[in-house]
């Protein structure tokens, strides 16, 4: 469970991946709420509280274009349990 | 009481000079890989905060190939209520640079930087004094490098950072310094204590330092005891101390106490009737939720009011802020301006409502651990302080100002 990519959503290997996120490189945007509500809803100051367990199948595409969509470029699926 | 670290010279006398150094301990025995298992069986704990095994945190850095390791000794202690780092390194500064020399030995690094605080003056006389007594060849390998005066300096991506960048501003992980630190080295972030630890294991052995702590427990670590106590002062307990007992090495209280703030801002406050009983050890304190973290013990005098202190340290964590993340910038300006008017009897509709929930949303996510800490310390105060914070923010009245204010008319 090692594997992992950044950006661009593709190529992750592992069927238990999860968002990770640059915090420092997040400026809120919110781009990621809108794209995937599933997954991901925004706190009092519109930045991302990202639920921590692994995204469903059915939702993987939505996760992948919230991470190709983050502005910032903030966003990554990462391998479940592996950084945050 | 054992005591390890600090044996020798009493404090009065200064830093230990090599020399004697040397002759009350012994040369340094050279640092191998069997090191690490000697540390693993200690049961050694890092003492910067987090409690981390050594032994693991070590393998980790040695295993890595991305270049040669370099170490870190941090001394950067930016905890405002923690004075144990900078006044070792000011005592002992050849233990520290041993066990330095030792973790390098040990996980195969070259460059050893000492990361001293720059309001630590002391410290950084002492370690330096200390350095012109090393070897040539120790002195080669060896820089000290000072670190800004700011809470978040002494993070181990912030202290690595500094020295790459000179910024002492945490950085986003992937990757950690154990990955790639210090000229994109991996790097091994150690806290000053912890290494003069190993010094001591090093020459006296596993079983020596598990035999210092009651109990389970291992080892001995070093505390500051400050609020309702004579003077705050630094001394070493063995691992396991019941926490009253350590109060009471501390000259025992001058007042009342209804709470103790145990590992410091970040931290958490305990009812005293629960705290005088805690076992001073890592694992068992985690279990009951609270934390040792960098071994500060504050207690909280009478005449002073639990959710005004809390207020003072939010508005403090909230400055401190490196204002890199979202969630920390915006969460605890807002957390601290509103616990400020709940302290201050001015709180508005909301104001505690609001707290209570963003105490419970800002762990995790920043990038280091600055919004878990005040979070933390936040939860704790709600739980600990619960009527004080209800009588602040809805009747307007603080119980600890009034018995002040009747005891002195």
């Amino acid at each position: 469970m090692q594997r992992r990519t950044r950006g661009g959503g593709g190529g992750v290997m592992s069927d238990r991946v999860t968002l990770g996120i640059d915090r420092i490189k997040c400026d809120g945007h919110g781009v990621c709420a809108d794209l995937v509500p599933e997954l991901i809803e925004l706190d009092d100051w519109g930045y991302p509280i990202i639920r921590p367990d692994a995204i469903p199948k059915s939702v993987l595409p939505h996760a992948k274009r919230a991470v190709s969509g983050c502005p910032t470029l903030a966003l990554r699926l990462q391998a479940l349990a592996s950084h945050r | 009481m054992s005591i390890a670290l600090l044996a020798g010279p009493p404090a009065t006398l200064g830093m230990e000079s090599f020399a004697e150094h040397q002759h009350r301990l012994g040369a340094l025995p050279k640092a191998t890989r069997a090191l690490i298992d000697s540390i693993e069986r200690s049961s050694l704990r890092g003492k910067g905060g987090a409690g981390f095994p050594v032994a693991t945190k070590w393998r980790s850095v040695a295993a890595q190939r991305a270049g040669r390791p370099v170490v870190l000794a941090n001394g950067g202690e930016g905890e405002p209520l923690s004075r144990k780092d900078r006044m070792l390194m000011e005592q002992r500064p050849h233990l520290v640079i041993d066990g330095a020399v030792l973790a390098a030995g040990a996980v195969g690094a070259g460059e050893i930087v000492l990361y001293v605080g720059a309001d630590h003056s002391g410290a950084i006389q002492a370690m330096q004094r200390a350095m012109t007594e090393r070897s040539a060849s120790e002195r080669k390998r060896i820089r000290l490098v000072s670190s800004p005066v700011r809470y978040v300096s002494g993070e181990e991506t912030a202290a690595v950072h500094f020295v790459n960048a000179g910024i002492a501003l945490p950085t986003s992980i992937p990757p950690r310094p154990y990955e790639r630190g210090i000229d994109g080295r991996p790097t091994l972030v150690q806290n000053v204590e912890t290494l003069a630890h190993v010094a001591l294991i090093a020459r006296f052995g596993d079983e020596w330092f598990r035999s210092l702590g009651i109990g389970d427990a291992s080892g001995t670590t070093l505390v500051t005891v400050g609020g309702a106590v004579p003077q705050t002062v630094l001394i070493e307990i063995p691992m396991g101390l019941a926490l009253a007992d350590a109060v009471n090495a501390a000259g025992g209280i001058t007042s009342d106490s209804d709470a103790v703030l145990l590992g410091g801002y970040f931290g958490g406050w305990v009812e005293s009737s629960t705290a005088w009983g805690l076992p001073l050890d890592t694992d068992p304190l985690r279990q009951q939720g609270y934390s040792l973290g960098c071994g500060v013990i504050a207690v909280l005098p009478s005449e002073r009011c639990g959710v005004v202190e809390t207020a003072r340290i939010l508005a403090y964590l909230a400055h401190e802020s490196a204002r890199q993340c979202g969630p920390c910038t915006f969460g605890l300006r807002a957390i601290s301006a509103s616990a400020g008017r709940v302290a201050g009897l001015a709180s508005t509709p909301g104001d505690l409502e609001h707290i209570q929930r963003w105490a419970g949303f800002l762990a995790g996510r920043g990038a280091c651990r600055h919004p878990d800490g005040a979070a933390g310390l936040l939860a704790s105060a709600l739980r600990v302080f619960a009527d004080e914070f209800e009588h602040h923010a809805f009747e307007r009245r603080c119980s600890v100002a009034r018995a002040v204010a009747a005891a002195a008319s």
